[in-house]
């Protein structure tokens, strides 16, 4: 049994705000709930099923009280930034189940207004959790977790800092088209690599913004999406898993995604020379490229060259990656990236990217998702999409 | 802070051991310590002495912050990689590869284990 051909998104949104200091998180999840069951043309009693994250205040009893569902399947996996396409591929076996016609996945949050330093400062976590007292005492931060990653690339494939700033490069010029990111300025790599260094060697332009804001998404069985006057988005394919420490076998030199991209691709039938648009996540430039070395857009250890010289840049290179600005311009709401990684993915199978960036005939996508930390614990994420 | 497993790595540091965790079934050390073998779920954990010396897997200059600092992984002489900090040195002259020794660094509670760069070999 596949999710292949199970389910749809027929709804999808992006909340436009960056900076919402007035507003609750759990009232940012009702207005994204709400703005992606409008984009669906579906209402709130529509919804069986119901989806969340770590970011959702007081959970699954809250949330679904909070906005007084009625619903029958309930799935709180929490893989940090890329829950959410672990969201899209459960709704999907859970509709292939005939558990939910229709769910709602809801992602919210407020770093901005909160003053969380995201990157620099060691969080607390859970004092239970088993990992943390080997690493906190260390100031292990989320950026120098990654930078972890990016000096053993560096050292084993020769990777450079100019090349990781091509990442942040092809994210300015897709931001500059659209009116909600956060930064809208186009930059050089030399813009990139004279930026302060934050940790060797990621510089603070190699670095996402720190945003408010929040998406949601409707995935629906195909029945109903038949009936849905949207463009039609099918799930054709996920993977997920969690990579580790080993155990102290450490490798920094891969993502989860070498077992999520080949799931994905395999249950969907399709190949990354295949995909026309990507959504990759962007925590930090280098998580883009090591991503996309592991889902086989290019041999590992080739990473660098194939960001190089706008490759990522939309009507430029040969993958055009995250034409909303992505999290290294556009927003990262809650820290966590995944959803709207999602939703440019369905704007570009819609055919509603801007049209600055919208690729031609864009008819299959894929969308790749990290959480937590590469250096240490990450999630990945990996889902398949296609235009009907 | 520390939690039952892993209190005999805590109290030996405090006595200036540096021991490390290795499963009497399958051989393997491990990191970070466990009271089940990360590797074949075994119980028979055995606290062995450890040399102390390794080598830079990867390593970043933390340089914002009050004081910027040094997290690595570093791999052991008996094979198992740690999360740690690099002290004692300067920071612009590392590299993936060195070879370190640990140093315990004094803290309010149970000393750290870190490394700093061992003396070239002539």
């Amino acid at each position: 049994m596949s999710i292949k051909g199970q389910a749809f998104i027929a709804g999808a949104f992006e909340h436009p705000t960056r900076n919402a200091p007035d507003t609750s998180v759990a009232q940012l999840h009702a207005e994204v709930a709400r703005g992606a069951l409008a984009d669906a043309g579906l209402t709130k009693d529509d919804v069986d099923g119901y989806f969340c994250a770590g970011d959702a205040p007081g959970g699954l009893l809250s949330m679904v009280d909070y906005l007084n569902l009625k619903v029958r399947h309930l799935d709180a996996t929490e893989t940090g930034g890329s829950s959410y396409l672990v969201h899209v591929a459960h709704a999907a076996e859970a509709i292939a189940l005939g558990k939910c016609n229709v769910a709602l996945i809801t992602m919210a949050g407020r770093p901005r207004s909160e003053g969380v330093r995201t990157g620099t400062v060691v969080r607390d976590g859970n004092p239970a959790q088993p990992d943390l007292q080997w690493e906190n005492p260390f100031g292990t931060t989320a950026v120098n977790l990654y930078a972890l990653c990016a000096m053993r690339h560096m050292y084993e494939f020769g990777t450079t800092s100019e090349q990781l700033a091509w990442v942040r490069v092809a994210a300015s010029h897709h931001a500059q088209h659209n009116p909600n990111a956060v930064l809208r300025n186009i930059v050089t790599v030399e813009d990139v690599v004279s930026s302060p260094m934050v940790s060797d060697p990621l510089h603070r332009l190699d670095c996402c913004v720190i945003s408010d804001g929040g998406g949601a998404l409707v995935v629906v069985k195909p029945e109903i999406a038949k009936t849905l006057k949207r463009p039609r988005v099918k799930v054709l394919g996920a993977g997920e898993t969690i990579k580790g420490q080993s155990g102290g076998d450490v490798d920094l030199t891969y993502t989860g995604a070498v077992r999520t991209g080949p799931a994905a691709f395999a249950e969907a039938g399709v190949t990354p020379a295949d995909i026309k648009y990507a959504s990759i996540y962007d925590s930090f430039t280098i998580t883009v490229l090591m991503q996309l070395e592991d889902l086989g857009f290019c041999r590992k250890g080739e990473g660098g060259r194939f960001v190089a010289d706008g490759n990522l840049i939309s009507g430029v290179g040969s993958l055009p990656v995250n034409t909303d600005g992505g999290g290294l311009c556009n927003n990262h709401p809650a820290n966590r990236g995944g959803m709207t990684k999602i939703i440019e993915a369905v704007r570009q199978l819609r055919g509603e990217a801007h049209p600055a960036v919208q690729v031609a005939n864009c008819n299959l996508a894929l969308a790749q998702g990290t959480g937590g930390r590469l250096g240490t614990r990450s999630g990945s994420a990996t889902l398949i999409l296609e235009r009907e | 802070m520390a939690i039952s497993e892993s209190q005999p790595f805590w109290d030996a540091a405090t006595d200036d051991r540096f021991i490390l965790p290795q499963c009497a079934s399958c051989g393997r050390y491990h990191w970070y310590p466990r009271a089940i073998c990360p590797f074949c779920f075994s119980d028979r954990i055995e606290w062995k002495p450890a040399s102390g010396k390794g080598r830079i897997y990867s390593y970043t200059v933390m340089r914002r912050a009050s004081v910027p600092y040094v997290v690595a992984y570093v791999t052991l002489e008996e094979g198992t990689t740690m999360l740690t900090n690099i002290v004692d040195c300067d920071f612009d002259a590392l590299a993936i590869g060195q070879d370190v020794r640990l140093v315990f660094k004094p803290t309010g509670s149970a000393p750290l284990p870190v490394f700093t760069p061992a003396p070239a070999t002539a």
